[in-house]
């Protein structure tokens, strides 16, 4: 079973990512809608159905209705952590695919700029007050010291891994028209950041922002009724983890299971058995920089233990053998939590049709994106593969 | 025979040298260093502490009381002494109480606790800590110091029995707080010496002798509560007492705990203390209380424990002034960009009180791997509902991998966040404390302590942390 080639994007949409102070969630919704009917040359009322991502900015279906003024439709609002937005978009495929509709739109937002606080903040439901209150970069940057200690990285040359891992997704973003921030950054100013959460400084952690993207999916047998040159969606993965990583001592943090997972199955469904070879380039979620070095390993883009020195060689750079993040990541995006699978899609869709300007990758085939909500021990992974071609 | 059956103390791991406060306002302060709790710590998580010391190698399992003594409960309306009882996993068919109002709350629940043993209601936990406060720059912060000392009180193996017991009651204002008040107020020096404290332990001693035809001579350690060291000897030797008598005060280095400082004296003479000796202990505050007990046979076979001289020499005295005015909140601090947590949800804590405060978590019988939190599908083989409760408190733990964390919320940032693997199985990720965020390393052994993680709403959130191994 496979949904390989059954559905198509014919029209996307992406507001610009950033510190949107004079919009609210209505008004990027809007944009982002409005740019993808117009690049799909279709009208709001052709769309039959819409599944919302949002991770805390609004809830229920209304709060896309509403400002879209949708005319009594279905509406499905999607909450899945970081993967929120690319849920989204997994189910508005199966609901084009199923043949339930015929035209349909997924679409995300998030507005993390309200809150008064930097970082991301959401409030967790009631619970016992025993969950340990670290920050998200905290959470992540346990990875590093056990990746360090059992790669015998010492820790100023993990510091510079990752460091260089910023430095690169920065040095994309700077192409980006729509990134939150479109300036390379020296690597020295990296290593140099204020820490956050040793080792991470403040340049290891994405950005936070505001955005919105929005896809039109369609079956693959029509996409030409709409434009000639569609991309079509290859595999579609969503993997949650047991929180094993947590309570168990068999789990290292140098790696996060989900995302193994997740990858192991959106390959089977692609038909994809050397992911270093066939994937021409790849979005992936790099809310902080060890994150992305443990995701080049759990996908099957580096062997075990040997991301680090890819990185170093520049293996995933724009001009190297893998791109990975040539739009600019979450590290020039930040992340509003329900865009960003989106957004990632939005690059995918621009690379394989040659529209991706001074980005543009070398005739890329194939695009996959990822993202990762939760935790290192405990998370939701998605893994989405589209594709220039059928078959 | 009643008597006491097990001691143990807790003084915090973090000391504060005096000269600091000399440092700080430019004038002498008193030679030596004063225990401070660390942000996390108050009465009942210091109580939980000492409580643990003392049943070391005994458990809770036989106990028939809980009794804690302070002059600085965490509620007004609300009693503690069930936290204590629940966090050591005492059962619950126990009496429980606070004692408190006064300095003498120790002696007064130790006499409690006799008088229940006696009864036949069990042994009782006598658990005392105390951390109060003197306004900054001010003698009683000087001389204040935090700490706690844990007793049992039974009829069965008794290490030092009770011989005689007197207590005199007198209404004079010495020391107080009024519910409001943070800092503790007193009344004039001499006032509160002669017809306060020097007035009530002189009589109480002097009942006492009378009762039990007894002389100072035929005493071994004097444990003498006293506001100072310079009282505390002349009131002895006006008594006939020589120096070599008297207990040890801590003035230098643990400082006045209040209701738990004549019981941290008693555990520190016990610690010393050999078979036949004699002890007398004075409690004072609004009145006085007299104990007399002989050490028995039994004080040999008394396993060592962390104790007092233990957890004094185990320390970390670099804390500067600031420092100290953070943890106690003497100091507006600007708050961090971070929303306050919300206070926690009573019934959620109700549901979970044995992974809250005694700590447990679950065991697979079909696999046999430990898990926390009490899982009901087990994390390694997915047999469900095959679990048995298993108590992690007393378990030691090496780190996996730790985060130093500037972003979150604390009173004392960075916050070492750590995921530590428990030995025999079971892994936690949790809060660091009393460590140095830079010494920290995976591999690193680790020890369990019961703290307060925040207060919201009113509400005390208790939980388990890390700590280094002391």
């Amino acid at each position: 079973m496979s949904i390989r080639d059954k559905v198509a994007i014919i029209g996307m949409g992406c507001t610009r990512f950033g510190e949107h102070w004079d919009k609210g969630i209505n008004d990027m919704l809007v944009e982002a809608a409005y740019e993808a009917y117009n690049d799909a040359g279709l009208s709001p009322g052709d769309v039959q159905a819409y599944w919302l991502g949002t991770c805390a900015s609004g809830w229920a279906g209304i709060s896309l209705s509403e400002p879209l003024k949708i005319q009594y439709k279905p509406v499905t609002r999607v909450e899945n952590f970081c993967a929120t937005g690319t849920d989204a978009f997994r189910n508005a495929c199966y609901a084009v695919a199923s043949g339930a509709y015929d035209i349909a739109m997924a679409i995300g937002v998030e507005k993390l700029k309200d809150s008064g606080y930097s970082g991301l903040v959401i409030t967790p439901p009631p619970g016992d007050g025993t969950a340990p209150n670290y920050s998200a970069p905290a959470a992540f940057s346990l990875l590093a010291p056990a990746y360090f200690k059992k790669y015998g990285l010492d820790p100023e040359t993990g510091k510079k891994v990752l460091a260089r891992i910023a430095y690169k997704n920065h040095k994309n973003g700077a192409l980006n028209p729509k990134a939150q921030f479109r300036q390379e950054v020296p690597l020295e100013k990296i290593l140099k950041s204020p820490i956050v959460a040793a080792p991470l400084g403040v340049m290891d952690c994405s950005g936070v922002a505001d955005g919105s993207a929005a896809a039109i999916i369609v079956r693959a047998e029509d996409a030409h009724k709409y434009r000639q040159d569609p991309i079509y969606v290859k595999a579609l993965s969503v993997v949650c983890g047991p929180g094993h990583g947590a309570m168990h001592q068999d789990y290292d943090f140098t790696s996060i299971r989900e995302t193994y997972y997740a990858g192991v199955d959106a390959y089977r469904q692609a038909g994809i058995t050397n992911p270093r070879k066939e994937i021409s380039m790849a979005e992936v979620h790099d809310c902080f920089t060890p994150t992305e070095l443990v995701i080049y390993e759990d996908l099957g883009f580096s062997e075990r233990g040997r991301a680090w020195q890819d990185v170093l060689d520049g293996v995933f750079d724009l001009d190297g053998e893998l791109p990975v993040n040539p739009d600019g990541g979450l590290k020039s995006f930040g992340h509003p939590i329900g865009a960003s699978g989106l957004r990632m899609l939005y690059e995918m869709y621009l690379q394989l049709r040659g529209q991706a300007g001074p980005r543009q990758i070398n005739k890329p085939r194939l695009g996959l994106t990822h993202n990762l909500g939760g935790f290192p021990w405990e998370s939701v992974c998605s893994v989405c593969i589209v594709g220039k071609e059928p078959g | 025979m009643v008597g006491i059956t097990a001691f143990g103390a807790y003084i915090p791991f973090n000391r504060m040298e005096r000269k600091r406060l000399a440092e700080a306002f430019g004038e002498p302060a008193p030679p030596g260093e004063k225990a401070v709790a660390n942000y996390d710590e108050d009465s009942v998580t210091m109580a939980v502490e000492a409580a643990r010391d003392c049943l070391t190698g005994i458990g809770p399992a036989a106990l028939g009381g809980v009794f804690f003594a302070t002059t600085t409960p965490p509620y007004r309306e609300k009693l503690s002494a069930t936290t204590i009882a629940a966090a050591i996993d005492a059962p619950d068919t126990i009496r429980t109480a606070d004692y408190t109002s006064t300095l003498r709350a120790g002696t007064t629940a130790l006499l409690a606790a006799v008088d229940t043993a006696k009864s036949g209601a069990g042994s009782v936990l006598v658990t005392a800590a105390d951390c109060r406060l003197g306004a900054a720059k001010g003698q009683f912060e000087q001389i204040f110091g935090d700490g706690a000392a844990s007793f049992v009180v039974g009829t069965e193996n008794v290490l030092a029995e009770i011989e005689a017991a007197c207590t005199v009651a007198g209404d004079v204002i010495t020391q107080w707080r009024d519910a409001g008040d943070k800092y503790v107020r007193a009344w004039e020096d001499r006032f509160v010496t002669t017809r306060g404290y020097g007035a009530m332990v002189k009589k109480v001693l002097t009942i006492l002798a009378g009762k039990q035809k007894i002389m100072p001579s035929e005493i071994n350690k004097l444990v003498l509560y006293a506001p100072s060291l310079r009282y505390q000897a002349g009131t002895a030797m006006s008594m006939g007492f020589r120096q070599e008598q008297v207990q040890d005060g801590l003035f230098a280095t643990v400082g006045l705990a209040g209701a738990a400082h004549a019981p941290l004296m008693l555990a520190a003479a016990l610690e010393q203390a050999g078979p036949g000796e004699r002890i007398l202990m004075v409690g004072f505050g609004e009145g006085a209380d007299a104990i007399l007990f002989k050490v028995t046979e039994n004080i040999k076979n008394f396993a060592p424990r962390l104790g007092v001289a233990r957890s004094m020499a185990s320390k970390k005295n670099t804390m500067n002034y600031l420092t100290y005015l953070r943890w106690k909140n003497m100091l507006d601090f600007e708050p961090p960009r971070r929303p306050d947590p919300d206070r926690p949800s009573a019934p959620a804590m109700w549901r979970n009180s044995a992974k809250n405060l005694a700590f447990y978590g679950s065991r697979c019988t079909k696999c046999g791997t430990p898990q926390i939190p009490a899982q009901r599908v087990c994390v390694h083989c997915r047999a469900f509902d095959e679990m048995t409760p298993y108590r992690f408190a007393d378990i030691n733990a090496r780190i996996a991998t730790y985060t130093i964390d500037h972003l979150t919320i604390s009173q004392d940032p960075p916050t070492v966040f750590a995921v530590v693997d428990f030995e025999g199985g079971g892994r936690l990720l949790c809060e660091m404390t009393d460590c140095e965020p830079a010494k920290v390393e995976i591999g690193m052994e680790v020890e369990m302590t019961f703290r307060k993680l925040y207060q919201a709403g009113g509400i005390h959130n208790y939980y388990w942390k890390a700590r280094p191994k002391r």
